[in-house]
């Protein structure tokens, strides 16, 4: 009777092993991508990116806010009004803050003079080789084909390891549950609850159904230009190959999908 | 054996009455977090590991310094050690606990922290970490376990657990090469990025682990009838003054580096360090205070005369302890956030329920720590 028990007990426990192994073989030996199917009207870029053309972002001067405000309410973006909670996915900040260590007085001159010292816009850059992915330690945030890095707001655990990581301090986490701040709900897109980290998706939700980015959409003066790189014909294509543009510090190997024209 | 925790004298079970109202204290304060969010601590989308993790990261490093024991005396027959290895042992359950138990706190979504076993991701230096650590915590409470329980019964420890031994050997190293490695490979940030973190890491723990192994052990001979042996705790003191010579000479290795390459985005962190940014200078006072002490420690611990005498040896690893817990569980992650990439400045302070969750993790590991102590001095008591 022991033996046979001991026998079971060794069976059972050898079995359990082997459920415990088969997420780790997965990992190895990864099963097919779920099929799904895409809506007609989605827009099918194979590698999408932004260009900023700060020179025609002047009426930032005077106030203007079109793009960060679209986006906010088109992501159900929580206003807390306080710097420690603080939740942006894109925003304006000074020109020494979106490229540190590139400034200079006669740069500033140049922007002050030309550029009305105009704040920049700066987002998540959507890199192709983003650190943020490599740290995470869930697979929650992930690059798309398509070039756009997103997030699983059902699998995050709120680890923190992707704000390490991301050099343009592109990434928030929601310290208290965002709901109550949400000034008025957009149904199309989910509210997050508290705990989890959340950037900036270019629209993924929107380009599914064949629209632009919300803020490329509420910029009046065109200064938010968004395409396929993989398109020769593309006006970001266009743009890059008329104008000279920077990136936010491409010296770091994660080559930023966000172009800037000063 | 456990039950030999269950019999003591009043002041011992005083102090695990006490341990057990911190632990509660700062389970209250848990409870408090979990309503609320991480939005209850000092973190910020600025700086958003703090404390927790800081408290991680400096007792990876205490954990680890078992292996100061270990080593000598499994590979080296280093006789000596005989007597405390296994407090070595214990005290690495009982930091590698706190450690797992700080990571869990830190969580924003602590209900989903099982998905790093659903969704193993190798690319992931947490992912390691989390692998790491729990074989630690394992191995050290197999290994301490079988050994005492030999004790026990006057038997020689049984010759398979030599391999599990020897395995813990190595891999005392990888637990803190591997949370090194959580730091020193992210791009953006110029404190951490730095080949020696490592080495820094692993010279700071040898230095304070063993520094908190002979607090122990001072403690222990003068109020309980456990004496380790003046030779092993000499032996453990030259150890501490060794790493805590390595561990100062890295970070000086560190300056020189960064100051003398005067690469902005790696010196302003230490700028803000030392000598404050941009008019903010949070992490100043602690800094130089954890200098002042490395220099006491230095002074007291390289002297045979003062590292030779039970009340000077005592401050000297006292200093050394409180040094290394100002460098490695305060200052090392919070100025790694401070400038931000955009080179913006926010400071972080501590909140009072943040600070009572840290006190009730550190009273859980001690109360850990008390209850296999206890254990293990019952069995040498009786087996003597």
């Amino acid at each position: 009777m022991d033996d046979t028990r001991r026998s079971f007990l060794k069976i059972a426990g050898l079995s359990m092993l082997g459920f415990g192994a088969k997420p780790v073989v997965d990992a190895v030996a990864g099963t097919g991508d779920p099929k799904f199917e895409k809506d007609s009207k989605a827009f099918n870029g194979k590698r999408w990116a932004m260009v900023v053309d700060q020179q025609k972002c002047l009426k930032a001067k005077e106030g203007c806010k079109d793009c960060v405000t679209a986006c906010n309410s088109a992501h159900n973006i929580p206003e807390f009004n306080n710097p420690k909670d603080e939740i942006k996915w894109i925003w304006q900040t000074s020109f020494e803050h979106a490229f540190p260590g590139q400034e200079n007085p006669y740069l500033d001159e140049y922007i002050k003079k030309s550029l009305k010292g105009l704040p920049f816009m700066v987002l998540c850059n959507h890199c192709d080789n983003p650190p943020c992915v490599r740290v995470c330690p869930v697979q929650a945030t992930f690059r798309r084909p398509d070039g756009i890095v997103v997030m699983d707001y059902h699998r995050c655990i709120g680890c923190r390891f992707c704000m390490a990581a991301c050099p343009y301090g592109a990434r928030n986490l929601n310290w208290r549950d965002p709901r109550p701040f949400i000034k008025k709900e957009n149904p199309e897109y989910p509210t997050r609850t508290r705990g989890v980290v959340e950037k900036c998706n270019f629209c993924s939700e929107l380009l599914a159904v064949g629209k632009m980015p919300a803020c490329v959409d509420a910029c009046k003066d065109k200064a938010l230009v968004f395409g396929d790189l993989e398109d020769p014909n593309s006006e970001v294509r266009e743009l890059l190959r008329s104008r000279p543009t920077i990136q936010r510090k491409p010296q770091l190997g994660t080559r930023p999908q966000i172009y800037y024209i000063l | 054996m456990l039950e030999k925790a269950l019999r003591g004298n009043k002041s011992y079970f005083a102090w695990i009455g006490f341990l057990l109202i911190l632990v509660g204290m700062g389970f209250g304060f848990y409870l408090r977090q979990l309503g609320f969010g991480l939005g209850i601590t000092g973190m910020s989308r600025d700086v958003s590991w703090g404390l927790y993790i800081g408290q991680f990261t400096f007792l990876v490093g205490v954990a680890a310094s078992a292996v100061m024991l270990v080593l000598p005396y499994y590979l080296h027959n280093y006789k000596v050690f005989g007597k405390i290895t296994i407090l070595g042992e214990f005290l690495a359950v009982a930091a590698v606990t706190m450690c797992l138990s700080f990571i869990v706190v830190d969580l924003g979504r602590p209900d989903r922290a099982f998905n790093v076993l659903l969704y193993p991701t190798p690319n992931s230096v947490l992912f390691w970490d989390m692998v790491v650590l729990n074989g630690y915590l394992f191995l050290n409470i197999f290994v301490g376990w079988t050994v005492l329980e030999s004790e026990a019964k006057s038997v020689p420890p049984p010759k398979w657990i030599k391999p599990f031994i020897y395995l813990s050997i190595p891999w005392a190293v990888s637990i803190h090469t591997v949370t090194a490695f959580l730091y020193a490979g992210l791009p953006g940030r110029g404190f951490w990025l730095s080949a020696i973190m490592a080495p820094r890491f692993l010279g700071s723990a040898f230095a304070a682990g063993p520094a908190l192994l002979i607090l122990i052990c001072l403690f222990l001979r003068k109020y309980t009838k456990f004496d380790a042996g003046w030779e092993a705790i000499q032996s453990l003191a030259k150890i501490v003054t060794y790493a805590m010579i390595i561990s100062v000479f890295f970070v000086l290795c560190e300056l020189f580096t960064v100051f003398y390459s005067q690469i902005p985005e790696h010196m302003y962190h230490f700028l803000y360090l030392f000598v404050g940014l941009h008019g903010h200078s949070g992490l100043v006072p602690w800094m130089w205070a954890s200098t002042v002490l490395a220099a006491i420690a230095l002074i007291i611990m390289i002297n045979p005369k003062t590292r030779n005498s039970p009340g000077t040896l005592a401050i000297g690893c006292a200093a050394v302890f409180f040094s290394l817990w100002i460098e490695k569980g305060i200052t090392l992650v919070i100025t790694g956030y401070i400038p931000s990439p955009l080179e913006t400045i926010t400071e972080y302070h501590a909140t009072l329920p943040e600070i009572g969750i840290v006190i009730g993790v550190w009273a859980l590991g001690f109360l850990i720590m008390s209850v296999l102590y206890k254990v293990a001095l019952s069995v040498k008591a009786e087996s003597a």
